[in-house]
């Protein structure tokens, strides 16, 4: 036997792939696609986080220039899963109309819906998610509702039909982190659906923590695009979701207030 | 609706609202005929025709554009 037989790395394998509606995912990091300063920065961070879905957003096409700026043209729908968001939307009607007019446009029948209730927090709107939500799913969308960390809201929305629940580990490009660990925990521990933590995430050791709480996975785009070095940030974001992913399924050591030696006390040397 | 066209069309010309803004085509043009004159693939973008997605595209050589319709057309952008 080789000897770098003998030092290669094990793989791990997860024994509960990230499954929504039925559709198994390879990656438990999805991305968006926003703010990059080039498409080509945009592809080779997206590409370099291994993320399977990629949220785009619609919009008017815009007439009055000659440079296209369609996110299509960039991202091979056989190769990402595309996932267009109600992004900007402020009530529960704009939020359906959006998700009419992307899901006309021929890929899937998902939605990631957002119906924000305010300019400067951009907090969902639970009244209007919920709603816009009931409506969708009777139009046989599949709906992966962005709501806020409040866990009556999303038993309502697995109640009402999402396949997915996306709570804010805080908002929108805000790049706080968690600031409710509980509660996220409280929501992954009592949905059936996939918990998928949206919006939030600064860095690294903030992917890996909301992972650590056990949920299913993470949308980020701002924590990447934002980044100095996205594509570098983008490898980071890959290995941190999985980290975070093995530490919650390998389970971590019990916290204690006093310190436990880890060599042997027995046969210390003689004075 | 038409009170925001307030201006006289030259005959054989109709005024359309496309993604906010007052555009002038001839009379008869369709949909395709449209989309042509943007420079716009008709896959790659959604047709929304006074609040009605056409879902149709193979429809959209026939489809007459009529005067002060409202269009939204759409694609996908960059977003999270």
């Amino acid at each position: 036997m080789a000897h770098a037989d003998l030092i290669s790395p094990v793989t791990i394998a997860d024994p509960h792939p990230l499954v929504i509606a039925g559709r198994e995912f390879r990656s438990r990091l999805m991305v968006g696609t926003g703010k990059y300063a080039s498409n080509v920065q945009m592809v080779d961070a997206i590409e370099t986080s291994g993320a399977e879905v990629v949220t785009v957003a619609v919009r008017r096409v815009d007439l009055d220039r000659s440079k296209d700026e369609g996110a299509l043209h960039h991202l091979d729908p056989d190769h990402y899963f595309l996932l267009a968001n109600t992004a900007g939307c402020y009530s529960a009607s704009d939020a359906v109309r959006y998700a009419r007019l992307a899901r006309a446009a021929g890929f899937n029948e998902w939605v990631k819906l957002e119906v924000i209730g305010d300019q400067q927090t951009l907090l969902p709107d639970s009244i209007g998610l919920l709603e816009a939500t009931k409506t969708l799913v009777d139009e046989g969308f599949k709906v992966l509702a962005y709501t806020n960390e409040d866990l009556v809201t999303a038993l309502k929305l697995e109640d009402a039909g999402a396949v997915a629940v996306m709570p804010l580990a805080s908002p929108i490009g805000s790049g706080l982190g968690m600031l409710n660990p509980y509660a996220i925990r409280t929501i992954k521990q009592r949905l059936s659906v996939p918990v998928i933590v949206d919006a939030g995430v600064g860095t690294a050791s903030d992917a890996c923590i909301v992972m650590e709480q056990g949920v299913d996975g993470i949308l980020m785009n701002t924590g990447i695009a934002a980044a100095q070095d996205p594509v570098r940030m983008a490898a980071a974001m890959k290995a941190a979701v999985e980290a975070g992913r093995n530490a919650y399924l390998a389970g971590r050591m019990p916290r204690r207030e006093v310190a436990v030696p880890s060599s042997p006390t027995i046969g210390m040397l003689g004075s | 609706m038409s009170s925001s066209f307030a201006w006289e069309t030259t005959v054989g010309e109709i005024s359309l609202e496309v993604n906010g803004a007052e555009r002038r085509v001839p009379a008869r043009f369709t949909v395709a005929d449209l989309l042509g004159s943007l420079g716009l693939d008709a896959r790659a973008v959604v047709i929304e025709r006074n609040g009605t997605i056409l879902r149709d595209r193979s429809s959209f050589a026939m489809m007459d554009l009529a005067a002060d319709d409202k269009l939204e057309i759409v694609h996908f952008v960059g977003g999270g």
